[in-house]
């Protein structure tokens, strides 16, 4: 019995974070949502949902029941099994990056205050299960996943993602949704160089691909560079660009075009089916917003909090993950407000910017970070 | 506990195999050449499991290497096919038959 | 016992993939076996302890090389693969071909087991980034780099293969300067 819980442990721990990261970024999404529609009301001077709910805060949930009972139409002449595939591949990829998000600083000893106000557990010969628990919660990472590869983990996933696209855009049997998807998979080529580029300047200067050590990295950096927006600002605005294009995003939502493609790639989805391309869209914005927090912004980092609370600390762990919220939020904003003010770029347009300008731009940015970092460091 | 060297000899053969027989059968250049990549995936494979039940860091290196020349051969490859297409209006091998287009 | 089990599920899902991807006469339907395929043996890599080659097998394989071949098909919009018939020989050619290479990876596999079990180092700290970076640019510094050409001319020769060629005008100015003379 002992053994097998012991055995059992990591498993029901990863199982229980994988939940509780699920469940919040799920909320936080479905929210994203909400937002989006009441933001985009208010910069065009009206009024947004507000009949579910005081100021419609029940919304999503009544968006998700409309989509889930909708009737699932299935075209004639489609591909079946690829016509279901692509939509769970989407939802996918765009789900496990979750796994590798730095979601706040490590607790040092976040159950110990509890043990003495808990009864004596015995379980085996272990005389204090409870007491052993919170031994292994010791220096608790808030990461699902340590793996010191992140940024390549979270680069390689996303770009997995252009499958539910392009399948789904083939497998309508649509011309609509067949360009759509062409326009999805030659965008996300084009725009991944510029990006994975973008990233290497801030990868040079942390030392690490780790997410929680690029965050580390950036905490101990002297202050004119405790962000690394500062010395990386034009690998920031390549990286934002980019982002804007992979998370099909509006100026560059050439997939789903709605004047030129009807919906582009998910023309004949609906209800489920269509409901996780959607979700799927603003996981990706999560995603893409979480990887321009930790790489640019600090992360969890706030500078000064360690002199409030003590490093370790629930506080402190707390304090710091309303501020790693906080500026996910300032970026999903963004992305609202952009949705709000830009026109659509023409196909053409978006080919010859992403290879003619971004991708140079972050070449030669990668360039000139190399020179000093060396000389930096001679 | 891990399965030995030679499970993994075995499925990267087995896979070498599936490749090797498919680019004969396949009619269609982009058929064949997903076989090559199946084929360059299980020496891959036997890198790997080399790398790792030696200790040493060459075996991936190398399949670094091939990464790299997958990815040339892709570019370079689809630029074939399309520019074969171009001309002839399918990608059936056995319609480059001449050797001047 | 775990590793095995991991093992067993993976290789079994890349040699289905595997057989799928020419079993099918659709291009496209290749192609998604094949990224299965290539998933599956991402997924071995990280039980040989090789997350750095796992996650660039899925970023360079999955991610670039297969988008590629997945948007030349649709681009093409091909269709099924016609069986053969000018080249009917090539079946038993396949068969012979197929049956002499699974024989010798059955006399690998029997020399192998009869060898004695090398001991696997459980920390073996080869595949982390860091001792990759390092090999890379200190021992292998020269093939590094002649990749590097390698795939600057792939992107050169791919642009100009690709590229459409102006028609050439000379013949009807030499003509007309023919006529002149």
């Amino acid at each position: 019995m002992e053994t097998a819980f012991k055995t059992a442990f990591p498993l029901i721990v990863y199982s229980l974070g994988i939940v509780a990261a699920f469940g919040g970024v799920m909320m936080i999404v479905a929210y994203t949502v909400l937002a989006e529609r009441k933001v985009l009301g208010w910069i065009q001077g009206r009024i947004g949902p507000n009949r579910v709910g005081p100021w419609g805060v029940l919304q999503p949930f009544a968006d998700l029941l409309k989509f889930i009972l909708k009737e699932d139409l299935t075209p004639d002449k489609s591909t079946k099994f690829v016509y279901f595939l692509a939509p769970i591949v989407a939802l996918t990829a765009a789900f496990l990056p979750m796994v590798v998000y730095p979601f706040g600083p490590p607790l040092s000893d976040p159950l110990g205050w509890l043990v003495p106000y808990l009864p004596v557990i015995p379980l085996g010969t272990e005389p204090n299960i409870v007491a052993w628990i919170a031994e292994q919660a010791k220096n608790m990472p808030l990461t699902i996943a340590r793996i010191d590869i992140g940024v390549l983990f979270v680069l390689a996933v996303t770009s997995v993602g252009v499958y539910g696209i392009a399948l789904a855009g083939w497998s309508s049997n649509n011309k609509y949704s067949l360009m759509g998807g062409l326009r999805s998979s030659a965008q996300m080529i084009s725009y991944e160089l510029a990006m994975g580029a973008s990233v290497l300047g801030v990868v040079m200067l942390a030392g690490t691909l780790d997410l929680n050590g690029i965050i580390n990295a950036q905490a101990n950096s002297p202050w004119y560079m405790r962000w690394f927006i500062i010395p990386q600002f034009i690998g920031f605005i390549v990286f934002l660009i980019s982002a804007f294009a992979e998370t099909n995003r509006v100026p560059f939502d050439l997939p789903e075009a709605e004047t030129e493609l009807v919906a582009g790639f998910h023309t004949e989805y609906s209800a489920l089916k269509f409901a996780l391309f959607f979700m799927a869209e603003y996981v990706n914005m999560f995603t893409v917003s979480v990887m321009c927090v930790v790489l640019f912004l600090g992360g969890w980092y706030v500078p000064g909090l360690s002199h409030i609370f003590e490093v370790g600390s629930i506080p402190y762990a707390l304090a710091s993950h309303a501020a790693f919220l906080l500026k996910i939020f300032f970026f999903l904003f963004l992305y609202i407000w952009i949705r709000g003010t830009l026109p659509r770029f023409r196909f053409d347009q978006l080919m010859a910017f992403g290879w003619k300008f971004l991708l140079p731009v972050a070449i030669g940015n990668v360039i000139v970070t190399t020179i000093v970092v060396f000389l930096m460091n001679r | 506990m891990q399965p030995g060297l030679e499970s993994y000899l075995a499925l990267s053969g087995i896979l070498f195999t599936i490749g090797a027989v498919g680019v004969v059968y396949k009619r269609n250049a982009i058929g064949m050449f997903m076989c090559i990549e199946l084929m360059l995936n299980a020496v891959n494979l036997t890198f790997v499991a080399f790398s790792r039940y030696y200790g040493d860091v060459t075996g991936q290196l190398f399949v670094f290497m091939v990464m790299s020349v997958a990815a040339a051969e892709a570019a370079v490859g689809l630029g074939i096919i399309i520019a074969f297409f171009r001309n002839r209006l399918s990608v059936d091998v056995d319609d480059a038959s001449i050797l001047k287009f | 016992m775990a590793g095995t089990v991991l093992f067993f599920l993976f290789a079994g899902f890349a040699i289905a993939c595997a057989v799928s991807m020419v079993y099918h006469r659709n291009p496209l339907y290749s192609a998604i076996s094949l990224i299965g395929v290539f998933l599956a043996l991402a997924a071995l890599y990280l039980t040989l302890a090789a997350p750095f080659i796992a996650i660039t097998q899925i970023l360079v394989y999955a991610g670039a090389i297969m988008v590629l071949v997945v948007f030349v098909i649709m681009l093409l919009n091909l269709d099924e693969d016609k069986p053969l018939n000018r080249l009917k020989y090539l079946y038993a050619v396949g068969g012979g071909l197929g049956l002499a290479l699974l024989a010798q990876t059955f006399f690998i596999f029997y020399a192998v087991l009869k060898t004695p079990k090398a001991e696997v180092d459980p920390n073996m700290t080869a595949g982390r980034t860091m001792s990759i970076g390092r090999a890379m640019y200190t021992e292998y510094l020269l093939p590094v780099e002649i990749v590097g050409v390698m795939l600057l001319m792939a992107i050169i020769g791919a642009v100009i293969l690709v590229r459409k060629m102006e028609q050439p005008h000379l013949e009807l100015v030499s003509e007309g300067e023919d006529e002149k003379e």
